[in-house]
């Protein structure tokens, strides 16, 4: 049975871009900086020190709490360690690394039991790699014992990126066998791959692999941006509305990114951290668009430079999509676990107006996915009455830019509702 | 080089204000044309007309204020036609001006301008033609007979009876009335073009419309219910008005559900003033009544919250 979720937009896909080729190059950077923090929750503290010789795969920073640790993508010597430009961040505690081109890894050790599958996945550092970026062992077991259903989102709803697409056409063992793990742990009835229509050779790929087996289940949704955001991807898959403030383990489902899944099988089967990713470096004015799998750390120029180097007219650098992603003006930021995307992108011919007006048009309320009532809370915030965003629930937006990409005005919606979560967080400190 | 960092999202849909008050325009210009050709070529002078001061009030006031051109949005073209669309091929051209003027200068404008007015500027203006000048703008005049005065189809719907005209005529609009309400044809070919563009949703003509059809076939007020009631659908104001005036966006709610029930209101205050007013039509003053309720409306009919309800407490 198939379910809709509610609003939504049609933006210009543009993701044949990055897959002409799906060959994922590698490349290796002189110099590797990994941020002591790449997950929600608490920082971690370096485990090393500056000269130290660290291992591929060695753990160099841990913490207390909602946390995982991370790890050394590369084998060589602890050149720094201090706060760097993170790409969604600010300034970050890293510990920087200069690689000796020798990957020289650390022993790998392989769990048995069930207890230890989710402590291995903690130790490997796993996190939403969709963007999230919540810890997975955190997830799965907020799970335990609540969910009926187990989704692997391939959606991938932003434009563009095509990292979870490659990632099923060159490496679906894996997020299969991922699957099967935590269906092994968290026993659901009903295990869905869900992925987009606009991926056939994903999806062919998938019929194909699942053809003879009945403990996952393939759905094919009809795409629409934001799919592949969680509560809209429960709602599209079981019909069921995460409540307000609720984990989805509350609504029976437990989500996780396709490349999380593939992480969660290396990490369990094969002892091996999360220390690589796939990229997408897309966007007109970038020379070749296409697909690397780098080193956690691997500053965005070097990708830029490795994919031809960007155009002259390049408007914006983002990390992520352009829906959500966040905009650099530092380009030696590095790739994070959660970095699924580099776009380099020329100046939006529909772009903001010099005077944004609105018109009462009502049709961002008719795409807010989240059912809320952008205009009333654009006007409202203009306004300052955190009690009217608080009758509003301004809270619930998340900021996916459904309105904002529909607004015939050009409101600049999106960016008054984070001073507006600002003004009602401060309203409630009081 | 020098990289933005603007807020997401990085880009945009082109969907654009100038764009769809174009399309207004455009599903405007079949019952424009109808009305030239049954009225003759002073329906198209007095739309002139009213274009013109409407462009030139707006042009002006932001000249003299010294504020940016707000003209370029193209919201005063509509507003003009749709008020050359409420008036009779006859009215003076001093009384369409004084119209258009009103409409922009003071309805839209001094209300806030783009967006902030509470009432529709054409039907606003119009009510204001209509207290001042009631005879030039309720003079209907034959079609293809100059000056001879002629009663419209509402007019005979009065008395009441079924009017002379056939239900066909009226429909494609041979029939007297003002320039732009003559052809239900026409008037549902431009609705149906913003419908495909999506400037519109069916929800407010469709609410409208419905709920007059239903109430003049219960109270029909001959022996021919079926008759009455496509008879009262395609006179007067109507079509024009469930199509164009009430999905007016600045004067109209957001909301899926309050846009029903504005739909019905509209639908159910027209009957009420057709059947006891003072003068054979009521949509003008149906709308401008739903007009004044859009905001509560809007915040009694806000969205079910995500995740709240039937569907948030499924377990």
């Amino acid at each position: 049975m198939k379910h809709l979720f509610f609003g939504g937009v049609h933006p210009q896909y543009n993701k044949e871009m990055s897959t002409k080729d799906t060959t994922l190059h590698t490349i290796s950077p002189k110099q590797v900086v990994i941020p002591m923090q790449q997950h929600i929750g608490t920082i971690c503290t370096p485990l090393v020190k500056v000269g130290d010789h660290v291992l591929l795969g060695q753990k160099i920073g841990d913490g207390e709490g909602l946390c995982v640790p991370v790890h050394a993508p590369v084998s060589g010597t602890v050149s720094a360690i201090e706060p760097r430009p993170h790409p969604t961040m600010g300034n970050v505690m890293a510990v920087v690394i200069d690689n000796d081109f020798q990957d020289t890894a650390a022993p790998a050790s392989i769990p048995s039991s069930g207890d230890e599958i989710l402590h291995a996945i903690r130790e490997a550092g796993i996190v939403g790699m969709g963007g999230a970026a919540f810890p997975g062992d955190a997830k799965a077991l907020s799970a335990m014992g609540k969910i009926d259903t187990l989704i692997a989102n391939a959606c991938e709803c932003e434009p563009y990126i095509t990292a979870d697409d490659v990632m099923l056409r060159t490496d679906l063992e894996h997020v299969l066998e991922g699957m099967l793990i935590l269906k092994d742990i968290l026993h659901p009835q009903d295990v869905v791959l869900a992925v987009e229509d606009n991926k056939a050779q994903a999806i062919e790929k998938i019929r194909l692999a699942l053809k003879d087996q009945s403990a996952i289940r393939l759905e094919v949704l009809p795409t629409r941006y934001p799919q592949g955001s969680e509560k809209q991807l429960i709602q599209a898959v079981t019909g069921r509305e995460v409540a307000p403030g609720q984990l989805p383990a509350s609504a029976g489902c437990a989500v996780f990114n396709v490349s999380t899944f593939a992480a969660i099988f290396r990490a369990v089967r094969l002892g091996i951290p999360l220390t690589r990713r796939i990229v997408t470096v897309s966007g007109e004015a970038i020379t070749e668009p296409q697909n690397f799998i780098v080193p956690i750390g691997t500053p965005f120029s070097d990708l830029i430079r490795a994919a031809g180097g960007m155009n002259d007219r390049t408007e914006r650098v983002i990390s992520g999509g352009p829906m959500m992603g966040k905009a650099q003006d530092d380009l030696s930021v590095p790739v994070v676990k959660a970095t699924n995307s580099i776009l380099c992108l020329l100046k939006d011919k529909n772009g903001a107006a010099e005077n944004p007006v609105c018109l009462r048009c009502g049709k961002c309320v008719a795409v807010c996915p989240m059912r809320l009532q952008p205009l009333y809370l654009y006007r409202f915030v203009n306004s300052k009455q955190p009690e009217e965003l608080e009758r509003l629930n301004l809270m619930d937006c998340m900021e996916c830019g459904s309105c904002a990409f529909t607004c015939p005005g050009k409101l600049p919606l999106v960016e008054r509702f984070r001073v507006g979560k600002k003004l009602l967080r401060e309203a409630k400190a009081k | 080089m020098n990289l933005t960092v603007a807020s997401s999202p990085h880009i945009r849909g082109n969907f654009r204000t100038n764009r769809i008050m174009l399309d207004v325009v455009l599903a405007l210009l079949p019952a424009l044309l109808v009305g030239t050709a049954v009225l003759g070529v002073r329906a198209l002078l007095v739309s002139a007309v009213c274009v013109a001061c409407a462009v030139g009030t707006e042009w002006l006031y932001c000249r003299l204020t010294r504020s940016r051109n707000t003209a370029a949005d193209c919201s005063c073209i509509v507003t003009g036609l749709l008020l050359a669309m409420t008036l009779p091929a006859s009215v003076p051209y001093w009384q369409a001006a004084v119209g258009s003027v009103f409409a922009i200068l003071v309805v839209k404008i001094l209300c806030g301008g783009l967006g902030q007015n509470i009432f529709n500027p054409a039907l606003t203006a119009r009510a204001f033609l209509l207290l001042i000048y009631p005879l030039g703008v309720t003079y209907y005049h034959t079609p293809g007979a100059d000056a001879v005065s002629s009663a419209t189809a509402l007019h005979q719907m009065v008395i009441p009876a079924l009017p002379e005209q056939s239900l066909w005529d009226m429909f494609l609009g041979n029939c007297p009335g003002s320039i732009g309400e003559l052809s239900s044809a026409a008037l549902l070919l431009g609705g149906a073009y913003l419908v495909y563009r999506k400037v519109i949703s069916l929800r407010i003509p469709a609410a409208y419309l419905g709920t007059v059809a239903v109430l003049t076939l219960v109270f029909s007020k001959t022996g021919d219910p079926i008759s009455w009631m496509l008879y009262s659908l395609f006179s007067g104001g109507l079509m024009l008005g469930a199509i164009f005036m009430a999905t007016d966006y600045s004067s109209s709610p957001v909301t899926a559900r309050g846009q029903i029930f504005y739909g019905m209101g509209c639908g159910g205050l027209t009957v009420l003033l057709r059947y006891n007013g003072l003068y054979p039509e009521g949509v003008t003053y149906a709308i401008l009544i739903m007009n004044a309720l859009v905001w509560t409306l809007d915040r009694y009919t806000a969205p079910r919250r995500f995740g709240t309800g039937k569907a948030g407490a499924a377990r």
